[in-house]
């Protein structure tokens, strides 16, 4: 794994490393990768591609309404907010 | 050169279910901010969404109405980008599985029947609501449509105008509208529209690069943000330059097109199968149901209307084409009215109505009941299609029913022999050159006569019945 690699995933997962990190992570990482390349030697022709391991299909909910949370409860967390409604940085 | 413009389009449709993709919040338009949120489309950790029954039945609806094949093992995936909107750091989508693929939908433009492909449609989940105060140095964040079901239509590079645009999309909302899926308000944001848009020298099989234009509020927007991108890819080509391929923001208020973002800051959305939902698969039986529950389509009645009804090729277009506009039509041939005279009344003058009042179809407030009665009073002679014009735009505006209105507006014709007897003697008595020249010959004098009736009666008189009254006075 490139260090530029991990330093563009960092990018997009909005994560800051220090080089120090950078370095030890693509490390880190070219290793899990390489272990998990090592299913790629399997012969899969033929098997169809299976995201899920369970067997389960089509857990479906009937669209009946439920009360949603207290306003209160859904900006509980924010770091900013006002009355009804979470306050962030300009975005445009 | 000559050039040609290829388009397609990304059309978002908001689906109303009564509750959200992913839990049970209610899906409304217009609720008290943050007010429809749950842990689930909050992005709380720990959550697991379940997929609402109903959004997936609207999809394979959606996919039936336009040709589509339905996958039978469909997936959904996470599309994973950091922007405020999306609580949960990624968007729930289709991407390697979508439920339906390979549709089409004809189209009708000048120029004929045109046939554009459907690549796919597939289910997603839409992100909360962006609000940028003027002025102010933060933007605030409502995640009530956080969850909410959309459908994403995408239509394979078949078309090659404005007005192709412009019909495709108002053919596609009057299929989504018959089969009840979406209330398609694109001033709502529940019908919303991208346009990839790229043009090639004619004759030029290869596809130039394209750009993506967004913010189409209404179908007029569309057709005018094609016809000006276009124009400028075609002015970059013709002045020595190359189209960047970029997202493109169309402003409404002077019909330009600026950047968004350009190809180098693209996203990448590391899409991978969502592990927290099970796979959905897709039998013959569910497939049966669904068309089952299928109305009739806006192009299966145009044919019935033309071939069973003998109503003219155009009009059965527009009848059809809109859902209130045949459900009208047929509750008032139901009512006892004649198709042609009902077909009469709502393409002709109510179209024109419509028109002046800038209202659309699906806004008329009267019944086909209320369009039968309309045309029984004209067939028995009780008010004259004049004043049916004026009882029409009297149900347009005020929703009374068409009795009422003619005794309101005092309509109602005078078919009364002895009323009208007098009132023809007495004209035949003032005008005797008029009474001569009709004796000796001089049929035309006959126009004259009903016309000063008419005028005595302020219009209302039965001119039918006026014609007879007067051939026999001047006989005598």
């Amino acid at each position: 794994m490139e260090r530029k690699q991990v330093e563009e995933l960092a990018k997009l997962a909005k994560l800051e490393f220090t080089p120090e990190e950078l370095d030890r992570f693509a490390g880190d990482m070219g290793d899990i990768l390489g272990f998990v390349d090592k299913l790629g030697e399997l012969d899969t022709t033929g098997v169809p591609p299976a995201a899920h391991v369970s067997g389960a299909v089509n857990v479906l909910r009937e669209d009946v309404p439920r009360p949603s949370m207290p306003r209160e409860d859904v900006l509980m967390g924010a770091p900013e907010r006002d009355e009804s409604g979470f306050i962030i940085p300009r975005v445009i | 050169m000559k050039y040609e413009t290829v388009i397609g389009m990304e059309i978002h449709v908001e689906l109303s279910t009564q509750t959200k993709m992913f839990c049970g919040c209610a899906n409304a338009f217009g609720a008290g901010e943050n007010t429809l949120c749950c842990p689930v489309c909050a992005g709380l950790p720990g959550t697991l969404p379940v997929i609402n029954a109903a959004a997936v039945d609207y999809c394979i609806m959606a996919g039936l109405a336009t040709n589509c094949e339905i996958t039978r093992h469909s997936l959904m995936d996470r599309k994973n980008y950091h922007y405020p909107d999306l609580t949960k750091g990624f968007q729930t989508s289709q991407l390697y599985y979508p439920l339906c693929r390979n549709g089409y939908v004809d189209i009708e433009t000048e120029s004929g029947v045109k046939r554009i492909g459907i690549r796919e449609i597939h289910m997603e989940e839409d992100a909360g609501k962006l609000v940028h105060p003027d002025g102010q140095s933060c933007s605030r964040v409502d995640y009530n449509r956080a969850g909410v079901p959309l459908i994403e239509i995408v239509t394979q590079p078949d078309m090659r105008s404005a007005e192709e645009g412009r019909v495709f999309l108002e053919t596609l909302r009057n299929i989504l509208l018959c089969i009840g899926i979406s209330d398609c308000k694109m001033q709502e944001g529940s019908l919303r529209c991208d346009v990839n848009i790229s043009v090639r020298p004619e004759g030029s099989e290869e596809l130039g690069t394209r750009t993506e234009t967004k913010n189409l509020n209404s179908f007029r927007s569309a057709g005018r943000a094609i016809e000006y991108e276009a124009a400028r890819q075609v002015d970059v080509i013709e002045g020595g330059g190359r189209v960047v391929q970029q997202t493109l923001r169309y402003d409404d208020a002077t019909g330009t097109t600026s950047a968004l973002r350009s190809k180098e800051d693209s996203h990448d959305y590391r899409y991978f199968p969502e592990p927290d939902l099970m796979p959905i698969v897709v039998d013959e039986d569910w497939i049966a149901r669904i068309r089952e529950r299928l109305p009739e389509l806006p192009e299966t009645k145009r044919i019935r209307y033309e071939r069973e009804l003998g109503i003219p090729g155009r009009d059965a277009r527009m009848l059809s084409s809109s859902r209130r506009l045949s459900a009208i039509f047929e509750t008032a041939m139901a009512a006892g009215a004649a198709p042609r005279a009902a077909a009469n009344w709502l393409i002709g003058d109510l179209m024109r109505m419509l028109k002046d009042r800038l209202l659309d179809t699906e806004e008329i407030g009267f019944s086909g009941e209320d369009l039968a009665a309309l045309i029984a009073l004209i067939d028995k002679g009780t008010i004259s299609s004049t004043a049916g014009r004026q009882v029409l735009e009297g149900m347009l505006d005020t929703g009374k029913p068409p009795s009422k209105l003619v005794e309101e507006l005092g309509l109602t014709q005078i078919s009364d022999a002895d009323a009208l007897g007098e009132i023809v003697k007495q004209i035949v008595r003032d005008n005797p050159k008029p009474a001569a020249d009709y004796r000796a010959g001089k049929k035309k004098a006959m126009a004259f006569f009903t016309g000063q009736a008419m005028k005595r009666t302020k219009g209302k008189a039965n001119p039918v019945l006026l014609q007879e009254l007067f051939a026999k006075e001047l006989k005598k």
